[in-house]
């Protein structure tokens, strides 16, 4: 396989996080050890190369386990308490990871462990450096913010700075969720050591203005690029139907989050604006010479008062619940049209090898009226070695296919699920919220009656 | 009921006609019908009478909004009428929300599908409707009062505006030039700081002065503050008709395995549409129509009261200066029975003013607290009902989405 290095490749989406230890093996499905910064070849998709008639060995068994842990997938994550590490421009929060479990491949039932931002960070680096040039849908990790993370670094105590930790705790636990969800990925010896270990090498990749930051937008440009100029034959109509698909969702999906993003700002308007009638009827009813009317204005005002705290809890709700479920789905969706890209570059790569190989073969024609013997000897060698490419990439091509379907089909039917359990759970919080406006505006009731 | 009007003034919105208002079916009047063209709304008024004074038994005229205000002018102008609280002139027929969200849907309308487009539209149409339907009320409203008030009933410029099956626009365009509305721009600036330094004797008017300064700024604030909210609340029923009709289009986009399941959410979202956007539209209608209108409409009434306290303090410093000048004439000797017969006549004019004014003042009280409560009551109930609907609905939508 040729040497490339196409690190950009295994990157395709928003968050510009990549590896930069990975080695050029890295692109190989060979069984050789991957990275020195991974954990070894024991992850399992490595094995795949070893028997091309049965490129199912994987995914079957993933099926059969997933089958075995959709029935026992217990496992608990939690990502909590976080705490602010150092001072200054060099401060960093800490974050406690909680893994509770039964599943065999864990060392313990219980671990906690201490994790920072760039470890997570690091974690996807490394996952989608082994798994989304074949295919896999790596969920994104969270995204970064200089501006919210220099507000807590520089130590403003303020709503914002909390509301910013706790958005970045809670989209690091869906994270982390979402991970160990894919079954190849739960196996995987970095998220394990991820999960489990006490100490973790450091990320140091990951700062964005860093060098190796600045590869990978140079990368990213040259990716752009490329993708424009790769003219792909589809031959199978399912791929061009379900990137039709995706690129369709991609913009109903963000059309869906803007929606929400204004209601939950103008929900957070209506609870700030309750707030102010509030006490505006309560100066009323201070106001108001008539006595039983005064008495029901200020009961008013408190009704009112309540009524925005639940306006308030229910933005929390529009928020956690819908709106940042749908960011993550905005960054899976371009994860996996990465994917997709993915598979249009190996498609790339085995037509890059044709042509060479269809050029090696003229050489050695044209070698073969030269009389010189070492020369042909040398184009001989060229052709089977671009043989040997050719095919290595028609294999790849085709694992790569066969595993996307999969993916897509597995994460088409978490979508729906995730949704629909999220969407009831929504649909639950706005009852609550009914049947408490019900409950004050039923105590109301008699004191406007009283007024006489 | 305190007072010699039997009649409680209620303003009764979303529900016809105030049938309080009407009680005396000697003089009775309602709106019943009005045609919006462009920018002018044109009312159709409706008289049926019993009284002499009328050469007809009934009547049907169109007005418009210029003529209502024609009226209400010529009314406070009236000397006659300084010691009576002069119903509130209606507000201007203020149609600049819809046709400001007329404006968007027209531009929007290339990004949305052809069901949004029909939806929003139909929206806006009940919008409108609604604008409609509250300024045909405010303007019958006002008319209402006029005709259960046993002064203002006889008025002849009502009886004008009632009958007189022409268009108003010349007469109206010749008041103008009478009066120069001169009376109303001198009340604007200075009756604040008049009321307050009078003098006052009597603790009855020394209460109520105290009372409406403090009560007229507080209830300005809460319409404001009520107004924001109703606003709020609507965006945030806007927020979720676009958020439904999104989840519509992803779900229906679908030709995977999971179709029928999908189109089963569709179903359940369209439901969805109705139990959470429609809901909390018309929970924030209502409130507005309860509490908002309720606000604003005695916002106006709190100014008229506070506008009989300013003619009366007028008339107050009058006979002060009158008396005055009784002096300084009885001192030099000359014109001293003019000036009595002046003293006289400001005397005169203070009491009936005071006279008056108590039991305007009075009444006005009592029908205060009768709207307020009537309104906090229906506001109340509404605002259960609604919510009770939306419990339901959306147990059932819960319900449909568990046991797929």
């Amino acid at each position: 396989m040729s040497e490339e290095r196409d690190p950009a490749a295994l990157e395709a989406e928003d968050d510009l996080f990549v590896s930069a230890m990975e080695s050029p093996e890295a692109a190989r499905l060979s069984a050789e050890d991957i990275s020195p910064s991974s954990n070894g070849p024991k992850a399992e998709p490595v094995l795949l190369d070893d028997d091309p008639d049965d490129p199912d060995d994987l995914f079957a068994e993933i099926d059969e386990d997933e089958e075995e842990s959709r029935d026992t997938f217990d496992i608990q994550i939690s990502v909590s308490d976080p705490e602010k590490v150092g001072d200054g421009m060099n401060a960093y929060m800490v974050y406690k990871v909680l893994t509770k479990t039964s599943l065999s491949i864990f060392s313990r039932d219980e671990v906690c462990v201490k994790r920072r931002f760039s470890d997570f960070l690091g974690l996807h680096s490394k996952l989608a450096s082994k798994y989304m040039h074949m295919g896999y849908i790596v969920p994104p990790a969270p995204e970064k913010s200089i501006v919210g993370m220099t507000k807590v670094k520089v130590g403003k105590e303020d709503l914002s700075s909390v509301e910013f930790v706790e958005k970045r705790r809670s989209a690091l636990e869906r994270y982390l969720l979402r991970t160990v969800k894919h079954p190849a990925l739960l196996k995987d010896p970095d998220v394990l050591q991820f999960l489990e270990s006490s100490e973790l090498p450091r990320a140091v990749s990951t700062q964005a203005l860093s060098g190796a930051g600045i590869l990978r937008m140079v990368n990213k440009a040259a990716d752009a690029v490329n993708k424009m100029t790769i003219k792909m034959n589809e031959s199978d109509a399912w791929f061009e139907e379900k990137q039709q698909q995706f690129d369709n969702l991609d913009v109903q999906l963000r059309k869906l989050h803007a929606s929400v993003e204004s209601l939950v700002c103008h929900r957070r308007e209506l609870s700030v604006n309750t707030a102010s009638f509030a006490k505006s009827a309560a100066m009323l009813g201070n106001s108001e010479d008539h006595t039983a009317l005064s008495r029901a204005l200020s009961q008013l005002a408190e009704v009112e008062e309540k009524i925005d705290q639940l306006h308030q809890d229910q933005a929390c709700a529009d928020f956690y619940l819908i709106s940042e479920l749908l960011g993550d789905y905005v960054r899976l969706i371009t994860a996996v049209k990465g994917v997709f890209d993915q598979r249009m570059k190996t498609w790339a790569k085995c037509q890059d090898a044709q042509v060479m190989l269809q050029r090696k073969r003229e050489a050695e024609a044209k070698l073969q009226h030269a009389n010189k013997p070492d020369k042909l000897q040398q184009a001989k060698d060229e052709i089977r070695e671009w043989e040997g490419k050719v095919q290595q990439g028609e294999r790849d091509f085709e694992q790569i296919s066969k595993n996307i379907r999969r993916e897509v089909g597995r994460f088409e039917k978490d979508r729906v699920k995730d949704f629909r359990v999220v969407i009831i759970k929504y649909l639950e919080s706005l009852v609550h919220t009914q049947q408490q406006l019900i409950k004050y505006w039923e105590a109301f009731l008699p004191e406007a009656k009283a007024i006489a | 009921m305190t007072g010699p009007y039997s009649c409680c003034s209620c303003i009764v919105f979303v529900h016809s006609v105030s049938v309080d208002l009407n009680n005396d079916a000697s003089l009775v009047i309602d709106i019943p019908d009005a045609l919006c063209e462009r920018d002018k709304v044109k009312f159709t008024v409706h008289t049926k009478t019993t009284l002499s004074s009328f050469q007809k038994p009934e009547y049907s005229v169109q007005r418009q909004h210029e003529d209502f205000i024609w009226l209400h002018d010529t009314i406070v102008e009236t000397e006659e009428y300084a010691g009576l609280i002069i119903p509130p002139a209606p507000p201007k027929p203020d149609f600049e929300g819809p046709r400001e969200k007329m404006h968007k849907l027209g531009e929007g309308e290339s990004s949305m599908t052809k069901e949004e487009y029909a939806k929003m539209k139909q929206e806006l149409e009940a919008e409108y409707l609604a604008v409609f339907k509250k300024t045909v009320q405010v303007h019958e409203v006002f008319l209402q009062r006029l005709s259960s008030h046993p002064m203002f009933r006889k008025d002849r410029n009502f009886q004008i505006f009632l009958e007189y099956d022409q268009d108003l626009t010349v007469r109206r365009k010749n008041a103008k030039e009478m009066f120069g509305g001169f009376f109303k721009n001198m009340v604007k600036s200075a009756d604040e700081v008049l009321i307050s330094g009078v003098k006052e004797v009597d603790e009855f008017f020394e209460q109520e002065k105290n009372f409406l300064l403090d009560y007229s700024s507080k209830i300005k604030d809460a319409t404001a503050k009520a107004e924001k909210m109703t606003r709020s609340h609507k965006n945030v029923a806007d927020d979720y008709n676009h958020i439904s009709g999104a989840l519509n289009n992803i779900a229906a986009d679908n030709n995977t395995a999971f179709k029928k399941h999908l189109e089963k959410c569709a179903e359940v979202f369209e439901k969805l549409r109705v139990s959470i956007s429609k809901v909390e539209d018309r929970m924030a209608s209502d409130q507005e129509l309860k509490l908002t209108e309720l606000l604003r409409y005695y916002t106006r009434d709190i100014q008229a009261a506070k506008d009989l306290l300013y003619r009366r303090a007028r008339a107050l410093a009058d006979y002060e200066n009158s008396n005055k000048a009784l002096d300084k004439a009885r001192l030099k000797g000359k014109d001293v029975a003019q000036a009595e017969e002046n003293q006289k006549q400001c005397l005169q004019k203070f009491d009936k003013l005071s006279e008056s004014g108590k039991k305007e003042l009075t009444s006005f009280k009592a029908r205060r607290v009768v709207a307020f409560r009537k309104n906090l009551i229906e506001m109340t109930e509404l605002e259960i009902k609604h919510a009770k609907n939306s419990v339901s609905l959306l147990q059932g939508s819960i319900e449909v989405l568990k046991s797929n």
